[in-house]
């Protein structure tokens, strides 16, 4: 019995290690869930509705249940992307037939700090909400992973459609009418 | 207590000696006058967090913009502990190399020293098992040979004497 002792320590050790290694990687990679769900038509409630993220360049905060009844594109942005840059006049006319629609546009900087998120924000004449996700933990309810990423939430807080990549086109305009359409 | 617990005892201690060391070393430093905090420095404790590479060898557009506003925070004349804490600020605490110790991130405190501990414990058991087993070995007599008959014995005296022997 003794002979075996100790194989069978190292041998659950190792067991452990793997584990552990299987739950650290498990915990690391991005999740797929929320496009297929969009994909197959079953929207998902936006997730982490009720955190509060401070906003960017004013004191106070903003969750997306404060926007609850709005249509809100969120958009995941850093100032030093360059497919942010190129996409941030696309989002700001969008922004302006939005108001007019009881529907925003949210900003969310990711990996970014406050100073360039908010030269960002002056250089593009941005005028919609921005809030900042320090940790990323808001986000990565979202299955993001680097930005720019854009999700479209209707009126009810589920997610109709996203992005996880530079808009281009009229992708973005042609989603928004079909969403207001659909919630008129 | 036998010889080898003895040696385990006196190995454990080290390396609990070596931890304690390590775990004072900032408190000491802490004594001494805070060095200016320099960007090669701050570069390799810290990680550019979209590439998830150090900052030190990362070449990306956020690691240059992460570079930037380490330099702006040097100027300032913070030292390396403020600027530190005004990265996890504003980058969170993915930003450090090491990262903080709670939750699932004590793993990487505790595995190494953990599992050193362990496999020294191993080596202290089975490697004395080995070695006695080994002596035990060589200390049997040598099974009993039976002598060569005479055919044999000549053919290798032949053999021998042909190469040389």
């Amino acid at each position: 019995m003794r002979r075996f002792a100790i194989p069978a320590v190292a041998l659950a050790v190792a067991v452990a290690l793997l584990a552990l290694l299987a739950f650290g990687v498990a915990h690391q990679g991005t999740s797929s869930s929320i496009d297929a769900s969009v994909a197959s038509g079953h929207f998902p409630m936006a997730p982490d509705a009720h955190t509060q993220l401070p906003l960017l360049g004013a004191s106070g905060t903003k969750s997306l249940a404060n926007l609850r009844g709005k249509i809100v594109v969120l958009n995941v942005f850093a100032s030093w992307c360059q497919p942010c840059v190129a996409e941030a006049p696309i989002l700001e006319q969008e922004q302006r037939q939005l108001v007019k629609n009881n529907a925003t546009v949210l900003g969310v900087t990711y990996l970014d700090n406050s100073g360039d998120s908010e030269q960002f924000v002056h250089q593009h004449g941005i005028t919609y909400p921005v809030i900042r996700d320090v940790s990323g933990n808001f986000v990565k309810s979202f299955g993001t992973d680097g930005v720019p990423e854009t999700f479209v939430i209707n009126r009810q807080g589920r997610i109709v459609a996203l992005r996880r990549y530079q808009l281009a086109g009229n992708w973005l305009q042609q989603t928004v009418s079909r969403v207001l359409a659909q919630s008129a | 207590m036998t010889r080898a617990v003895r040696q385990f005892a006196a190995l454990v201690l080290l390396i609990a000696m070596t931890a304690g060391l390590e775990a004072l070393a900032p408190a000491t430093a802490s004594a001494a006058p805070t060095p200016r905090a320099s960007l090669t420095d701050i570069e390799s404790d810290v990680m550019c967090t979209s590439c998830r590479e150090p900052l030190e060898v990362a070449q990306s557009p956020q690691a240059d913009s992460e570079r930037a506003y380490i330099r702006g925070l040097i100027a300032q004349g913070e030292n390396k502990q403020q600027i530190l804490q005004n990265l996890v600020a504003q980058y969170g605490p993915s930003v450090l190399g090491k990262p903080p110790a709670h939750g699932f991130n004590l793993t990487v405190y505790i595995l190494p020293p953990a599992m050193l501990i362990v496999g020294a414990a191993i080596l202290f058991v089975t490697l004395p098992r080995w070695r006695r087993r080994t002596r035990a070995a060589a200390a049997q007599p040598a099974p009993d040979l039976k002598p060569l008959d005479p055919s044999e014995a000549r053919r290798l005296d032949e053999d021998l004497a042909r190469f040389g022997g």
